[in-house]
């Protein structure tokens, strides 16, 4: 295809995520939800659908449910109902996922993901099949067999449908992010990607301007960041160098895979499944009180946005400090506890972003992996703004210490005589001795060198380890050089 | 136990405390029970006196499709352990049960009446299982069905047809055939039986035995095979209606593991009996409904003349008889039928040969895994499952399974417009008496008319009996239906129990006569 020919399209996506909820037991049994055990641990005749067991609803699940579907602006339906999804595959034990279709929970919410709010259609609870691990291979192509673990069968999910809002990449990427945000903040989900508690469906369709939506294609299987960019990008350009070149676009469903960065089609619209959604006769209407709707909306923590803003009107950090910090609640909390124990918000705030957040990145762990406590670094921050010791000596000798030890602040100032001096006398002497042992150096700034004095600073923090005041230094230099 | 019945019982028995097998076998459920606590012979006894029936009769009967006498066994020698320790029993303490092959009995084999389970092995009791095995009672075996309760003469089941024990050349009815042949045989004195549209009513006819549906939701289904969610209730089929009432009891009750289970309380129906007719010896104050509706065109004359004849009796006892109308019950056949196979087909998708039951071996990929598996399913599930199938497929849902709901909704209201003007409803409980064996298996829509007296209730959730009212000219066993408001069994209780105390049509077959079984 020659570039020249291409054109430009607008780009319409709408996002299902899947998230699964925070609940200890499975939606209709008391099986753990526990990630990581070995295979078909945490099953039992109800998730294995054995032949007479019944499902019982999860009440902690409804209670998450409703939460999520209040922090992102959804009416809550008192009157929802499950229904069955049914299909065969190895890893849907009883050959229906328990899901809600035409009554879901909650509707109609929105959450804005900078100068846009994108709008919910719907958010629906819904069971987990299991997964299949393809032996002798990566995937199911080339294996000899393949298992069936049951482990996350009939855990809780959400999911969280978007309409056709988002019109790039990268706002799909930060709408998943601040969706994340959100359920992270209100301690509904653990928002882990990596081990699928976070799972994205893509819907994409091209167009240009002033003619109707094009057909869409989902793409599935797109579950991180990365991907949801990439698999975006390449739909982009498969769907407009078929439109380029005259062609139509299917409804199909894709499947992306991350190792190519391409998708391919799992099978077209013809080929969809017939799902013979019904109501699930199993379990009752769920059937939910508004004083339940009003104390959870009651118990709604601070949510991200709202955290941000108060935090700029508050403690006057600029934006994006702000957004750095409310990116991770455990970042949030612990600059919030950091302020209750007296230190200053920006400076707070420019150590968490700064140091703190490199060592961080550099060592691959969270601040709760740290021994580096709310009060030792309020301690610290406190010490520097008192004068006790320097922002130099405290990157270079202290955090770290704390960050890895969590040694007691004073103790550790005293143990490596890390305070400033702040006897002037003492300070003066030094100075004097540096002047009298450089007379080259005197005449030259005598004969009108000023950049001569950053030698003498230099000369009189090395005798001092730092430990000076710099700008008592500079004071008497000043005066002593005359 | 009631004082005086126990003293009756031990009145009749004192001259001769030796009870022979035969005698023990004859015993209803109630009297087993006093026997066992008055220590007139040990569950142990109670129990190898039904083993040796078994052993005698099912070879012809084939009402059981295992019997697991060494566990039965087991937990009888515990039970007169605790009795002679003096530790409390439950009221089913000592009776044997016999438990319909649909329902799981932890370590026996469930198989559904099918091929696709056989070999399949319960790893936990359904929730009714495990509270008569608390209330005492001891599970003998399981008892043959149609493939997953689906047939009304039990010759869908994978393992051979169960016969009449009034006559062995003709059907038990279905789908709990083996439990009511079972029963008549007097092969257990209990039996669990369960029903979809019919499945304990009609084979209670079929067999001459009492059978009764409760309301949906009085009896947990947990663990229980599903046939239909909506529709399914398993209930008590007994040889009298006292036996009845005690089981029911224990197997009432709400059940966390059944969302569908009421929590109303479980009331004492023997009490109800014993504070009703047996005190009263009349139902004056009684209002039975008859609605002509159920007379259908296809009624059989003989079964016509029988329970008029049963309204007579009910007008002697002091029952007032009112007409009343029940003009949407005509939808009730096609109604069930889309409703009860759209979700049997959804519930027998976990037979897929994946995780237990039979699997083609031979299949080297999913699509073929899938439909080899599931061709072991017999001709009548096949055909259920695609009506289902059909019905609930985009395009047809709107036009089937809603319009179904909706008629069912009529049909229900149509029952409780008339129970604002009687308290019971008195109908035949199948159009004729048992058919010949083979003769309606090619003509589904003749055999599906089994159903029609019955499924009604069903598709209301109505609780529903089925007591014997007369013979046929064949001396085959003529069923009457008497069908109450939600969570009125106590009532049905009482009027069956009038009739059947005061009427002689509460017989059991002579299995050594030329007709039976030739022993």
């Amino acid at each position: 295809m020659a570039t020249e020919t291409k054109q430009e399209y607008n780009i319409t996506i709408g996002l299902e995520v899947h998230a699964q909820l925070k609940t200890k037991s499975k939606l209709f049994c008391s099986c753990s939800t526990e990630f990581g055990k070995e295979p078909n641990a945490n099953t039992c005749p109800v998730c294995m659908g054995y032949p007479g067991v019944l499902p019982v609803l999860n009440k902690q699940a409804v209670a998450y449910a409703i939460t999520a579907g209040l922090a992102l602006g959804c009416k809550i339906d008192l009157n929802s109902r499950f229904d069955r999804k049914q299909y065969f595959y190895p890893d849907l034990p009883k050959g229906y996922q328990i899901s809600q279709f035409d009554n879901p929970i909650c509707n109609h919410g929105k959450l804005s993901i900078g100068n846009k709010e994108v709008r919910i259609l719907r958010i629906h609870m819904e069971e987990d099949a299991g997964k299949l691990v393809h032996a002798g291979a990566e995937r199911l192509h080339g294996s000899d067999h393949s298992l069936v673990d049951l482990n996350r069968a009939s855990t809780p999910l959400i999911e969280i449908v978007s309409e056709p809002d988002i019109n790039s990449a990268e706002e799909a990427v930060t709408y998943v992010k601040e969706l994340r945000k959100v359920l992270l903040y209100t301690e509904v989900c653990d928002g882990n990607m990596q081990e699928g508690s976070l799972r994205c469906d893509v819907n994409i369709s091209l167009n240009k301007t002033g003619q109707p939506l094009g057909t869409r294609a989902e793409i599935k299987n797109v579950n991180s960041f990365r991907s949801i960019s990439r698999a975006i990008e390449y739909e982009y350009k498969r769907q407009s160098q078929i439109l380029d070149e005259g062609g139509k676009i299917v409804q199909e469903t894709r499947l992306f895979e991350e190792g190519t960065g391409k998708t391919h089609s799992m099978r077209s619209k013809e080929e969809a499944h017939d799902y013979r959604y019904f109501p699930e006769p199993d379990l009752l209407p769920v059937t939910i009180e508004q004083k339940q709707v009003d104390d959870a909306r009651q118990g709604l923590p601070e949510l991200p946005q709202q955290k941000k803003t108060r935090y700029i009107e508050e403690f006057q950090v600029n934006e994006d400090t702000a957004t750095t910090i409310t990116d991770d609640l455990e970042t949030a909390h612990f600059f919030e506890k950091v302020l209750s124990k007296g230190a200053k918000a920006n400076k707070a705030a420019n150590w968490i972003i700064g140091p703190i957040a490199a060592y961080l990145n550099e060592n691959k762990k969270s601040l709760n992996e740290t021994k580096l406590s709310a009060e030792l670094l309020a301690e610290m921050l406190v010490l520097i703004e008192k004068g006790t010791i320097s922002d130099n000596i405290a990157k270079n000798d202290i955090i770290n210490e704390l960050l890895e030890n969590g040694s007691p602040v004073a103790k550790l100032i005293e143990d490596k005589g890390l305070a400033q001096i702040t006897d002037t006398g003492a300070i003066e002497a030094i100075v004097q001795e540096v002047i009298d042992t450089n007379p080259k150096q005197v005449e030259q700034f005598k004969s009108g060198n000023d950049k001569i004095k950053g030698f003498f600073v230099g000369q009189v923090m090395k005798k001092t380890q730092g430990k000076a005041p710099p700008s008592l230094v500079n004071q008497l230099l000043g005066k002593l050089l005359k | 136990m009631n004082g005086s019945r126990s003293a009756d019982l031990i009145n009749s028995l004192a001259y001769d405390k030796i009870i022979s097998m035969s005698e023990l076998t004859n015993k209803t459920a109630l009297q087993l029970n006093s026997i066992f606590l008055n220590k007139e012979a040990s569950a142990q006894q109670i129990t190898e006196a039904f083993l040796q029936r078994i052993e005698q009769y099912d070879k012809t009967i084939n009402a059981f499709i295992s019997v697991n006498g060494e566990l039965a066994l087991k937990r009888a020698q515990e039970l007169d352990q605790k009795l002679a320790a003096g530790e409390s029993l439950g009221k089913l303490a000592g009776v044997p049960i016999g438990i319909k092959d649909l329902i799981n009995l932890e370590g026996s084999e469930t198989t559904a009446g099918s091929r696709m389970l056989n070999g399949y092995t319960s790893s936990f009791n359904a929730t009714i299982t495990q509270k008569v095995i608390d209330a005492g009672a001891i599970p003998l075996g399981k008892l043959n069905l149609d493939e997953f309760a689906m047939g009304s003469s039990n010759e869908t089941s994978a393992y051979g047809n169960c016969k009449n024990p009034w006559d062995p050349n003709k059907v038990p009815g279905g789908s709990s055939g083996g439990s009511a042949a079972a029963i008549a045989a007097k092969m257990v004195p209990l039996a669990f039986g369960t029903d979809t549209g019919g499945s304990i009513r009609q084979p209670a006819a079929y067999c001459g035995i009492t059978g009764l549906k409760p309301t949906y939701g009085r009896v947990s289904r947990y663990g229980i095979v599903a046939f239909a969610s909506s529709l399914d209730q398993a209930g008590p089929m007994t040889q009298d209606v006292e036996s009845n009432a005690l089981l029911l009891e224990a197997m009432s009750g709400h059940d966390a593991k059944d969302s569908t289970s009421l929590e109303n309380p479980v009331p004492n129906y023997l009490a109800a009996i014993e504070q009703g007719f047996k005190k009263t010896q009349s139902l004056k104050g009684l209002k039975i409904g008859i609605a002509q509706d159920f007379f259908v065109p296809e009624l059989n004359s003989e079964v016509k003349a029988a329970v008029e004849n049963a309204i007579t009796k009910y007008k002697e006892l002091g029952a007032e008889i009112i007409d009343i109308s029940l003009n949407k019950i005509k939808y009730g056949l096609p109604t069930y039928y889309i409703i009860a196979p759209s979700e049997a087909s959804s519930n027998l998708s976990r037979y897929d040969g994946v995780r237990y039951g039979l699997r083609d071996m031979d299949a080297t990929s999913l699509s073929d895994l899938y439909p080899n598996s599931r061709a072991n399913f017999g001709t009548e599930v096949k055909k259920r499952i695609m009506l289902g199938v059909y019905a609930l497929s985009s395009g047809y849902y709107d036009a089937y399974y809603k319009k179904a709901q909706q008629a069912r909704a009529l049909i229900a209201e149509d029952f409780n417009i008339a129970f604002q003007q009687c308290d019971l409803i008195l109908s035949p409980t199948a159009p004729a008496t048992a058919f010949e064996i083979g003769s309606k298996t090619d003509d589904p829509l003749e055999m599906y008319l089994e159903d029609i007296m019955t499924v009604t209730v069903n598709l209301a959730g109505l609780p529903g009996i089925s007591i014997n009212c007369g013979y046929d000219s064949n001396n085959m066993p003529i069923g009457m239906q008497l069908i109450a408001p939600a969570l009125e069994e106590a009532r049905i209780y009482n009027a069956a129990y009038a009739f059947q105390s005061t009427t002689d049509f509460n017989k059991s077959p002579d299995m050594k006569s030329s007709k039976a079984i030739g022993v």
